[in-house]
């Protein structure tokens, strides 16, 4: 049975500000651009927020500073932090909450200058006393345990992560927006210095500034609004730990659980997806999201990646901007997943459309695989 | 005092740093379903029950998952290893090259000290 929420909601409005080296600004101005550039896109004003969804990687009361500068009183908020996934797990509670009528116009925003404040991801302070006397180093160490044992149990490869990291380039090569453009080879790809085995250099996404926004209402309000309204018709989310050691299993994520939800919630499977977003921090994200949203059996995600089935030209059009591999990272990237899912199903992709575009999926992780969230999403056709 | 009796006394980080001093490295196995635990906690992640005892761990165990991390000073190995009791900890494999630790490999326990005291592990028996 899908969820009573199918299609009650959508997003309305779109803020990217696409900025991904933009110094003498704070996350905070990235997340005001990014919000005001939202409500311009459909129409609506900063008076008409009244539920405000925020995570910032460098602010522990993100809720709070976001209302002072945008000089908006919620009267309801949530600030819940489980990482890059956390504006996915914004969405689904926001959707609750406009259908609930805790809030009338729902305003999700993040905010990053982790590039030119220095060039390194930022986290939240959580500190984790069972891992630092091993020095590994976050996060990447975690994923590339994951990798490991992934290569260990299906015989992934090394080049067929490769041809994940280079489908993503010929992907930005087709988004004008995208940071890091132009030729990528095999051959640099396998030279790329080794940071954590398996996992080099060219398996990281890249470091970036960027802000982002979403505005969401119920439905009939939406049509009434002058952008092409994006159904919300399913979200999932789960969370299994929070340090890689605890991981019930390093190669299977809960984004087996988020993606179930989803798509019972929306009354569809991975048949009937068109596009699909999965947050790539790191090459091996992509192919272990791919197995566990039900795109290829577990296992299969490298040789489905060598196929050529993901990158342009291929059967499933996967990360379109170009993702985290390519177009930006800001530290915490999952709402970018739903900014571009969204601008395909309006159909504004140009060189990179995915023709006949009516159902998106988003999916964004968090932590060390920690936390995993889906969105289903589609234009009023798919009502 | 009205506080609930079966939480009396230290929190299990402090009565596993305080072991781990005294060169004991112990676990949690819970009394209701058998399942142990590390990092510990107040109860049993598999089955939710809050009686929890401490046992002393055999020290084997295997390696489920490794990376070798590569800095500028110098190579190193991190692991997740799998007690032979079933709980699994991020750790460290010594006395081989980082590059050499497999998954699979069969490992025993020590305690080192410095900094702080810690868990650690060398290849079981002769290394390959």
């Amino acid at each position: 049975m899908t969820s009573p929420l199918r299609g009650k909601t959508a997003i309305v409005g779109i803020g990217n500000t696409r900025r991904w080296n933009a110094p003498g600004r704070t996350p905070f101005d990235q997340a005001q651009e990014a919000a005001i550039l939202a409500l311009e896109d459909c129409g609506l004003g900063l008076k008409d927020v009244d539920g405000l969804f925020c995570a910032i990687s460098s602010s522990g009361l993100p809720v709070l500073n976001m209302a002072e500068k945008l000089g908006i009183r919620p009267r309801h908020a949530d600030g819940t932090m489980v990482g890059g996934a956390s504006f996915l797990f914004h969405l689904q509670a926001a959707t609750s909450a406009l259908v609930h009528g805790l809030c009338d116009v729902a305003l999700i925003v993040y905010g990053s200058n982790q590039l030119s404040a220095g060039g390194k991801l930022v986290s939240v302070p959580d500190p984790q006393p069972y891992e630092a006397p091993y020095k590994p180093r976050y996060p990447i160490s975690s994923y590339a345990l994951a990798a490991a044992r992934h290569m260990h149990l299906y015989g992934t490869t090394r080049e067929q992560l490769a041809e994940i990291a280079l489908a993503a380039r010929g992907w930005a090569n087709l988004n004008p927006d995208a940071f890091a453009r132009g030729p990528l080879t095999r051959g640099e790809l396998l030279a790329s210095r080794m940071i954590s085995d398996p996992l080099t250099k060219a398996d990281c996404c890249l470091v970036t500034d960027g802000g982002a926004a979403l505005v969401l209402t119920r439905a009939e309000r939406a049509q009434d609004l002058r952008s092409k309204p994006t159904y919300v018709l399913g979200t999932g989310a789960a969370v299994s730990h929070r340090q890689i050691a605890a991981m019930p299993d390093l190669t299977t994520t809960a984004a087996v659980e988020s993606g179930q939800r989803a798509y019972a919630a929306a009354g569809l499977g991975p048949r009937d997806v068109d596009h699909v977003m999965v947050y790539d921090a790191f090459t091996i994200t992509t192919l272990m999201f791919l197995e566990d949203l039900g795109f290829c059996a577990k296992g299969e995600g490298g040789a489905f990646a060598a196929s050529g089935a993901i990158a342009p030209g291929g059967t499933l059009p996967v990360n379109t901007n170009g993702g985290g591999l390519s177009c930006n990272h800001p530290g915490m990237y999952g709402l970018f997943t739903v900014i571009e899912a969204v601008e395909q199903l309006r159909g504004n992709c140009g060189e990179r459309q995915v023709q006949g575009c009516e159902v998106a999926l988003a999916h964004a992780n968090g932590g060390v695989l920690s936390s995993q969230a889906t969105a289903i999403l589609g234009t009023a056709a798919t009502l | 005092m009205s506080s609930d009796p079966r939480f009396a006394g230290l929190g299990p980080d402090e009565v596993f740093a305080a072991a781990l001093a005294e060169g004991r490295f112990i676990i949690q196995r819970c009394r209701t379903c058998g399942k142990t635990r590390h990092p510990p906690a107040l109860v049993c992640a598999a089955c939710g029950s809050a009686d929890i005892a401490w046992i002393t761990a055999s020290g084997a165990g295997e390696v489920y998952a490794t990376t070798t991390v590569r800095e500028r000073e110098g190579s190193y190995n991190v692991a997740i290893i799998e007690l032979a009791e079933g709980a699994r900890l991020m750790s460290r494999v010594e006395g081989i090259a980082p590059e050499g630790v497999r998954i699979g490999l069969k490992v025993t326990a020590r305690i080192a000290p410095e900094p702080q005291p810690h868990v650690v592990f060398d290849a079981a028996g002769d290394a390959p």
